[in-house]
């Protein structure tokens, strides 16, 4: 049985920055009791507790594991630099927010791995817990080390360092590991145990075991990764839980006492999107899309409110306008509330003046600033991403916006993208203009702030096989853009540092092998990696060069569709055959309409997993062109063609016949 | 219809701060449904109107905040439930003690109360030292100090805000760390509000604090300079609870 840290940590805490972030005492925290029958998890966000304390995954695994009489399950979040410090001082180890209980003492430390960034952050608290950072070299005694999360669709770059890896959603799966922990904390852990129970893991659908697997190469390449016993699965599939309704967690919403980001209710409204953005990784592994019952919806929201007191709910999905009979459950909510204030937030608004009406709806007061993500410059580049949004949608919700009373733009776009030339770049310029200028029909300062990104490719997506921009390039172009909107009256530019970009390349489509540069970077302190005072460029380069890893091949280089790719054994349930069409259709400029409301393109996630898209209305929502490229009217029907998908006419020199070398830049 | 109310700040959440505070009652009083008026405008916010901050790590007995409540939701309100009813909503350690109805014409708490007393407790140091720093700093007829403010330098006597310093003796530690000694102390609040730490950082030799708790803010009658009392019962019209 362990001690509480409490009166140890106590009298550090007058000398750090924010105390408060280290006390747990949330409303909705939980005190479990532990013993001996009973599976403890460590449940681990590995970046400051502001960033990660409202994290949803988290939070729902919480309340899941803690209903089991089996389980039980606490909370950590990275010590900030100043405690980290003290605790090393004062031989202190990690420890739980909730009974301030060793890391240590837990059976398993489950991390959530939301950016690739946090992966040093990952092994400081590994290391910070008293556990061995590598896989192999820890004991039978020691904690199972987990992580689950959008990151772990790769996690090849930290398979060295974790026991097992979740694919896809956590809720029924968590209980299955926790079944097979009990009963090898049963046994006592007997010496060479942790491996059995590691092999039976690896049988669990949805858990990936990267001990279990022998990586094999052909000079630079990987030439095949394979089981290294006959009952471990060749291909790991994700996990997909068929029906939202059965799920409705978080039920009590921890509110924290302290300051953190997004501190509001959430409520998940659906998971899964199938606008088919190729750039989005998360659209494409949480397919297919499951819709949350409207009646249900309400209540998590009238419930919720009442519970935690919170004046403001967030109404999340990767598109929540798209969720059926949205402007239903946004009335209700509104005039639930009665004279109590509360305000709704939608925190991905879709790009069209019916949208906008919604946000009005919501917003009576408070209209600030409204934001939005056409994502590219160009209407050709927009269909070689699959935004399928055109200029007159994105000028009728700045319109519509500007005239209801909104004074501030945000347009989130990003650059690097396939293809992309000079002109599709300084059409960024071009629409924040127009924007600015539609504004100043409204107000007399109108302003528009455009934020621009570098794109990173990710796995599973179509875009996984495209060379990915150069800083010096991702520079220039951001160069080109600060040059051309210089005089534009009433625009700012933002932008994201493109070094950062590419040290979340680099760790996005790794290998095996950056497991060395990971802990290169992470032993010369390189932790908290996502914020830019801590973010070290030259310590990631530094240790690149110093395990013979080559920045060009892993980040720069275009792959080919023979190249056995780091994840190819895990599967998010889309073909490879598909995501490679759709990189082809890609490059000829062809839109892929949503398959919620055309026919099936046979990505794979519904067919391979037995379960269909669940929305409450198969008929797009109104407004907008919705992808057709046509604008229709509110409650119109998108014309379905059926019959063969669309192709590219292809003449000698059309776009087909594009070399896929050489794309960009 | 305004309400007063006195709470407590014990254990772990004395590490929230005095904003942090502000929001946890923000959310504790909607939870418990109680009809609070909002500003008007186009961000309308509660009318909650907090005493003299509670430094971060400080712990109190007496901390107090006035509530302004929508007239025409009220009725029904038992002024005795209200209490227990906010506690339950608050987080461990902080407690709701007592609550009155005052008149919406009452002085401001930052503008009523006049002197705190303070329990503080230092460490590593043994009684005699603390008891010649504290007979020191009584027998001494200023206490000057130089702090920077809005990048000038300022020199302030601190010796007339301490209206009453005296060292109750060496105390139990229950957790490790060498001798604690506790010290009573009675700081003015008013021109300004004299904060323990400056305080300890004054005397000779300098003491550091290791835990304090506010006992109580006192307000002085406005006939009789020398009677003083709790802002509650300064500004009571009906008390309710433990005074």
């Amino acid at each position: 049985m362990s001690v509480s840290l409490w009166p140890r940590l106590e009298n550090l805490l007058p000398q750090v920055q924010k105390p408060a972030r280290y006390i747990g005492c949330e409303q909705g925290a939980q005190t479990p009791a532990h013993g001996d029958g009973v599976v403890s998890w460590l449940l681990t966000y590995p970046d400051a507790y502001e960033i990660g304390l409202p994290n949803q995954g988290l939070q729902i695994l919480y309340e899941i594991i803690n209903e089991r009489d089996d389980a039980a399950a606490e909370r950590a979040y990275c010590p900030w630099t100043d405690l980290e410090a003290l605790l090393k001082r004062e031989q202190i180890p990690l420890f739980s927010v909730d009974t301030h209980r060793p890391a240590g003492a837990f059976d398993v430390i489950a991390f959530n791995l939301s950016a690739e960034l946090t992966y040093t952050n990952l092994l400081n608290c590994i290391d910070l817990a008293g556990v061995p950072i590598h896989s192999v070299s820890r004991a039978d005694s020691d904690p199972l080390i987990g992580v689950g999360g959008h990151c772990t669709y790769n996690p090849e770059p930290i398979a060295d360092f974790v026991d097992f890896v979740v694919l896809g959603d956590g809720e029924e799966v968590v209980g299955e590991i926790t079944e097979l922990v009990r009963e090898w904390k049963g046994t006592g852990r007997s010496d060479g145990s942790r491996r059995a129970l590691l092999r039976e893991l690896s049988k669990v659908a949805g858990v990936y075991v990267p001990s279990m697997y022998r990586v094999t190469y052909d000079g630079a390449f990987i030439a095949e990764v394979t089981p290294r016993h006959a009952d471990v699965p060749a291909t790991v599939e994700k996990r997909t839980v068929a029906d939202l309704a059965k799920w409705p967690y978080p039920k009590q919403q921890l509110v924290p006492l302290t300051e953190v980001v997004h501190d509001r209710l959430s409520v998940e409204v659906f998971r899964g999107c199938t606008r088919g953005c190729r750039f989005c990784q998360a659209g494409m592994i949480t397919r297919p899309v499951r819709e949350r019952p409207a009646e249900q919806v309400r209540t998590m929201i009238s419930d919720g409110l009442a519970r935690t007191g919170y004046d403001e709910v967030a109404l999340t999905s990767l598109s929540t306008a798209d969720f059926s009979g949205i402007q239903q459950v946004i009335g209700e909510t509104i005039s639930d509330a009665g004279c109590d204030q509360v305000s709704v937030a939608l925190p991905s608004l879709r790009v069209d003046a019916f949208t906008v009406g919604i946000a009005a709806e919501i917003q009576r007061a408070r209209r600030t600033g409204l934001t939005f993500a056409p994502e590219a410059g160009s209407w050709r580049m927009r269909q070689v991403i699959n935004k399928l949004i055109r200029e007159e949608d994105l000028y009728g919700a700045v319109e519509s916006a500007y005239s209801q009373g909104w004074r501030r733009m945000k347009l989130y776009f990003l650059t690097g993208l396939p293809t992309e030339t000079d002109e599709d770049t300084l059409g960024i310029a071009e629409l924040a203009r127009n924007c600015a200028a539609l504004g100043r029909r409204h107000h007399s300062s109108p302003s528009v702030t455009v934020s621009v990104g570098g794109f990173v490719p990710k796995p599973f997506t179509p875009f996984q096989w495209f060379g990915q921009n150069t800083v010096v390039e991702l520079s220039r172009k951001i160069g080109l853009l600060r040059e051309d909107l210089r005089y534009s009256k009433g625009v700012q530019l933002k932008w994201h540092d493109p070094k950062a970009t590419l040290a979340e390349g680099i760790a996005s489509r790794g290998d095996r092998r950056l497991g060395s540069v990971i802990e290169y970077v992470w032993r010369k302190g390189g932790t908290f990696q996502e914020w830019s005072e801590h973010f070290n460029y030259d310590l990631w380069l530094e240790a690149m060069a110093a395990s013979g890893c080559d920045v060009d091949w892993y980040v720069h280089r275009h792959r080919t569709d023979d190249e056995v790719l780091p994840w190819d054994h895990l599967s998010a349930g889309l073909h490879k055959d598909f995501l490679w069409q759709d990189w082809r259709d890609s490059l000829n400029e062809l839109g892929l309409e949503d398959c919620r409301w055309t026919p099936c393109y046979d990505c794979g996630a519904c067919t391979g997993y037995g379960i269909e898209h669940v929305v409450a209305s198969a008929s797009p929502p109104a407004g907008g062109s919705q992808g057709t490229g046509v604008d229709l009217s509110r409650g119109g029907a998108v014309p379905v063609v059926l019959g063969e998908r669309p192709r590219a006419a292809s003449s000698g020199d059309g776009p087909q016949s594009r070399p896929l070398v050489g794309v960009g830049s | 219809m305004r309400i007063r109310i006195r709470f407590t700040k014990h254990g772990k959440v004395r590490f929230t701060s005095h904003r942090d505070v502000a929001r946890i009652f923000q959310r504790a009083l909607r939870r418990a449904g109680l009809p609070v008026a909002y500003s008007q405008g186009f961000s309308p916010r509660p009318k909650i109107a907090f005493g003299l901050a509670l430094s971060t790590g400080h712990e109190s007995e007496a901390e107090y905040l006035d509530i302004d409540l929508d007239p025409e939701r009220t009725a029904g309100l038992e002024m005795g439930d209200l209490p227990a009813r906010l506690s339950n909503e608050l987080p461990e350690g902080m407690a709701v003690t007592a609550a009155v109805i005052i008149d919406r014409r009452t002085v401001s708490l930052q503008q009523a109360v006049t002197s705190c007393t303070w329990q503080i407790d230092v460490v590593d140091v043994d009684a005699n030292t603390v008891a010649g720093a504290v007979a020191r700093a009584l027998a001494a007829e200023s206490l000057v100090v130089t702090r920077e403010r809005k990048g000038r330098e300022v020199t302030d006597d601190l010796r007339p805000g301490v209206l009453s310093l005296d060292v109750e003796g060496p105390v139990e530690a229950e957790e490790h760390g060498g001798s604690r000694v506790r010290l009573l102390a009675e700081l003015a609040t008013q021109p300004r509000a004299l904060r323990v730490s400056e305080l300890l950082g004054a005397l000779d030799p300098p003491l550091v604090e290791h835990r304090v708790l506010r006992l109580h803010q006192w307000t002085t009658n406005e006939t009789d300079a020398r009677q003083r009392s709790s802002p509650l019962h300064a500004a009571a019209s009906a008390l309710v609870g433990a005074t």
